[in-house]
């Protein structure tokens, strides 16, 4: 397939993934943020969004700022409106790819964008119609397109996304005092009734934190989306070494995993920051390294002559 | 007759045209019989519902057009323009005659000049078209087909008679919204269909490939075919999309592609791959840099060559522009007696050559009366109506064409003819024209059943370019009445037998109940 198409695909994929990623933040910070002073409110808005990867343009940031800068402005790729905008934007480059009805439900989704209020209230129930849309354009590009190489590497930046979202994810708990509690933290990613019937009642900090983290068999667990993005980058390329990878971002991923994987946590909590560090940066560097042997190009035209 | 039409016929004799739905006494011609009788059933609501579902659907499906890099939906009228049997045949019959002569045309231009050493055409107005590509001369097309793909516009006059209006032989579009056209007419107005054999549109795209493929260089076993897009900004990028889709081939833009040894390669995830057809769609123009305009991002440098080469077929091929100049057309009928020794079958728009000074003389004391075009404008670019056109704008014009008039041709005001269209509420006429297309293989010209109908949504108006407001209607031809004409272009669901029921054959073990059958341990 053309390397352009590929790209499209592979942040087709990204771009849903933070969109739903970034509701799913929003939606359970925001009930902690109305409950704080004005101060503190703004102080945290900055922080959220320092998280979410951009950085306040006015010194009075507040709110409502934080509203429009991840829910509702179409220009920035950390808000949702902007991430499906440009998911539908991608979508729209590689229509005779994807599926038709893939391609109405983005479409369908950036039409419907602007039917909503834009204040606290509005933003619980955008957030919620995010992630209903979301799941319904994920489930169509499952159950509408060949599991080819298109769509591997749309698979392949869901995970790649989806490990980066739930590792903000965890972020946000650090920040400040007053963090957000556990239960939210697992409604957020709608892991919370999973993780009861696994530990029975057994619930701590830091039993929801591993669970988020280092479950095998959750989601949205930070090692469950990684082995995800190995295995798409494995069907991708799957021509066997015997020793190490050929590939950048088998390696890199790869080690990632690994790593959290056969760790031996002292103090979870503790060591958390650094390990949402490393696996953001993981990510960041594997979307690269996919870049750089898939869908890079020469910018400049070669001229080549006869040859004969 | 529903109170929709309670006006129609007042509108309707305000304007000498020909009405497509009505014949004398505001009764319905037979082939809009059904569909009269489908439309007398429905309120104003009913019509209403169903128009906003059809625009909803369009928007959702993206079917849009990009208008001054706006997004916008290509509206569809709920009554459809329908072409008796035939009616149609004829239609066919003159489209198919008139892509083989400019075909015969083209390959005469680019090659021998026959045609001007036998003075049916002055040399003068080939060499003095902009679209005349030197770039294109002196070599056969590898698979050679020049115009694989045409739009032939043709209108109904004051009579009744088809009329072809212009040729597009360069990058015709539309036929997406043909073939969309048609899926939500079949949800907007399902009554109708059902109660006659409407020839079906789907099998375009199928005929294109094939016809891209039987056209490629000679060495390609199993041909690749691309569609070149300009891009997502261009206006028909909808209709690159659909038809890339629907033939399951690449949608490719310059930068996608790289000419090596006059071979044209596209990157993809595994390397690059070969590419032998072309259907190209940006303008010819913005193709290579390196033989037309050295600024163009969109196209790749080096196609031309591997096109003359013959290592790539690029459809419609480099040059076909000087074929559609509207001066050229002029001579068209003469270019059919000359190259197929036929009468025209469908007559052209009478079209006066300003070159010629005696014309010139007429039409400028006339400039109020006649539509004057440019010769290779399209889309309704830089035409003027001059029934319509201020004092001032007639004046520029006149300058104009003292300056150029090889630039120029006039036309008498058609009345197009006019089909009822929803306007505030009621069905008014509003003129239509109709672009069919053709695609050519090389043997046969096939052309599609049906075509884009535009309309124009404003009362009188004459101009149907989507750009300038004017909206679609889905185009029926019925299978009817054409029991004389080769099978293939009948197509008769009713007269073909059912297929015999086929025996249901068993190719699975016999199923025997096993676990039934295991022995109790």
């Amino acid at each position: 397939m053309l390397s352009r198409i590929a790209e499209s695909l592979f942040w087709i994929g990204r771009y849903v993934e933070r969109a739903d990623g970034t509701a799913r933040i929003l939606d359970v910070n925001l009930e902690r943020l109305n409950q704080l002073q004005p101060d503190e409110q703004r102080l945290v808005s900055r922080q959220l969004l320092g998280i979410m990867g951009a950085r306040p343009d006015s010194d009075d940031f507040g709110l409502g700022d934080l509203l429009n800068k991840l829910a509702y402005d179409r220009v920035s790729p950390t808000s949702i409106a902007g991430a499906l905008g440009a998911a539908r934007e991608n979508a729209r480059r590689a229509r005779e790819t994807v599926s038709s009805t893939l391609w109405e439900g983005l479409n369908t989704t950036w039409y419907g964008l602007s039917q909503h209020r834009k204040d606290v209230v509005g933003t619980y129930r955008f957030c919620h119609w995010v992630l209903e849309r979301t799941a319904m354009i994920k489930g169509l590009a499952d159950t509408t397109m060949s599991h080819d190489e298109s769509w591997q590497f749309l698979a392949l930046g869901r995970s790649l996304e989806r490990a980066d979202m739930t590792a903000r994810m965890l972020s946000t708990q650090g920040v400040l005092s007053a963090g957000l509690s556990w239960v939210n933290m697992l409604r957020c990613a709608g892991a919370y009734e999973s993780f009861l019937r696994t530990r029975r009642g057994a619930s701590g900090e830091e039993q929801a934190a591993e669970f988020l983290l280092l479950d095998r068999l959750f989601p949205r667990s930070i090692v469950y989306a990684l082995s995800d993005a190995e295995k798409a980058l494995e069907r991708l390329d799957p021509s066997y070494q015997r020793i190490g990878f050929i590939n950048d971002a088998r390696r890199i991923v790869g080690q990632a995993r690994t790593f959290l994987e056969f760790h031996q946590p002292v103090d979870l909590l503790a060591e958390l920051p650094e390990h949402m560090d490393r696996v953001q940066r993981a990510c960041a560097q594997a979307s690269d390294a996919v870049t750089r042997t898939y869908f890079a190009q020469p910018i400049d035209l070669s001229w080549v002559g006869e040859v004969s | 007759m529903s109170d929709l039409f309670e006006d129609y016929a007042t509108a309707a004799k305000r304007s000498p045209a020909f009405d497509e739905m009505f014949g004398a006494g505001q009764m319905p011609r037979a082939e809009y019989a059904h569909v009269a009788a489908a439309l007398g059933e429905l309120t104003l609501a009913d019509v209403t519902a169903r128009a906003d579902s059809m625009a909803r659907t369009f928007l959702d499906r993206g079917v849009t057009f990009d208008f001054a890099g706006e997004e916008r939906p290509f509206p569809l009228d709920l009554v459809p323009r329908i072409i008796s049997g035939s009616d149609w045949n004829i239609l066919e019959r003159g489209v198919t005659q008139r892509v083989r002569a400019l075909e015969s045309f083209l390959d005469d231009v680019y090659n021998r000049m026959t045609v001007v050493a036998d003075g049916v055409i002055p040399r003068r107005l080939i060499t003095s078209s902009a679209n005349f590509h030197r770039e294109a001369y002196g070599f056969d097309p590898a698979g050679g087909v020049r115009v694989h793909i045409a739009g032939i516009d043709v209108v109904r006059d004051q009579a009744g008679t088809f009329r072809v209006l212009e040729d597009n032989v360069r990058v015709p579009s539309g036929v997406s919204y043909v073939i969309e056209n048609r899926r939500a007419m079949a949800k907007g107005l399902p009554e109708a269909f059902g109660q006659q054999p409407i020839r079906p549109v789907e099998e375009y795209p199928r005929r294109l490939l094939t016809a891209l493929r039987k056209t490629a260089p000679s060495g390609a076993e199993d041909p690749t075919v691309v569609v070149l897009t300009p891009g997502v900004f261009n206006s028909a990028y909808f209709e690159h999309t659909l038809l890339a889709g629907l033939m399951g081939v690449e949608l490719v833009e310059g930068r996608d592609l790289i000419c090596r040894g006059n071979r044209v390669y596209m990157r993809t995830t595994g390397g690059e791959q070969r590419v032998d057809v072309i259907y190209k769609r940006i303008d010819d123009e913005f193709l290579d840099p390196l033989q037309f305009r050295s600024d163009s991002m969109l196209g790749c440098p080096g196609i031309v060559n591997a096109a003359r080469a013959g290592n790539v077929t690029i459809a419609n091929a480099v040059g076909n522009g000087v074929a559609d100049d509207k001066l050229v057309y002029s001579y068209v009928p003469d270019l059919i007696r000359y190259y197929l020794s036929e009468e025209p079958i469908l007559p052209n728009v009478d079209t006066f050559r300003l070159e010629e000074p005696q014309a010139r003389e007429e039409v400028l004391d006339r400039l109020d009366e006649l539509v004057v075009k440019p010769v290779d404008g399209s889309g309704g670019k830089g035409l003027v109506i001059g029934p319509d056109a201020t004092k001032e704008e007639l004046e520029m014009l006149r300058a104009k064409v003292l300056q150029d008039p090889r630039g120029w041709i006039a036309q008498p005001v058609l009345q197009l003819s006019t089909v009822p269209t929803m306007s505030g509420g009621q069905f008014s006429p509003r003129h239509v024209d109709l672009r069919p297309f053709a695609i050519n293989d090389g043997d046969d010209v096939w052309v599609l059943p049906g075509g884009l109908t535009r309309v124009a949504l404003k009362e009188g108006s004459l101009i149907v370019n989507s750009s300038q407001g004017g909206g679609s209607k889905d185009t029926w031809v019925l299978a009817d009445d054409a029991p004389d004409t080769q099978v293939e272009t009948t197509g008769r669901p009713a007269v073909v037998p059912a297929p015999p029921a086929r025996e249901q054959a068993s190719v699975w073990p016999v199923d025997s109940n096993w676990p039934d059958n295991q022995p109790e341990q």
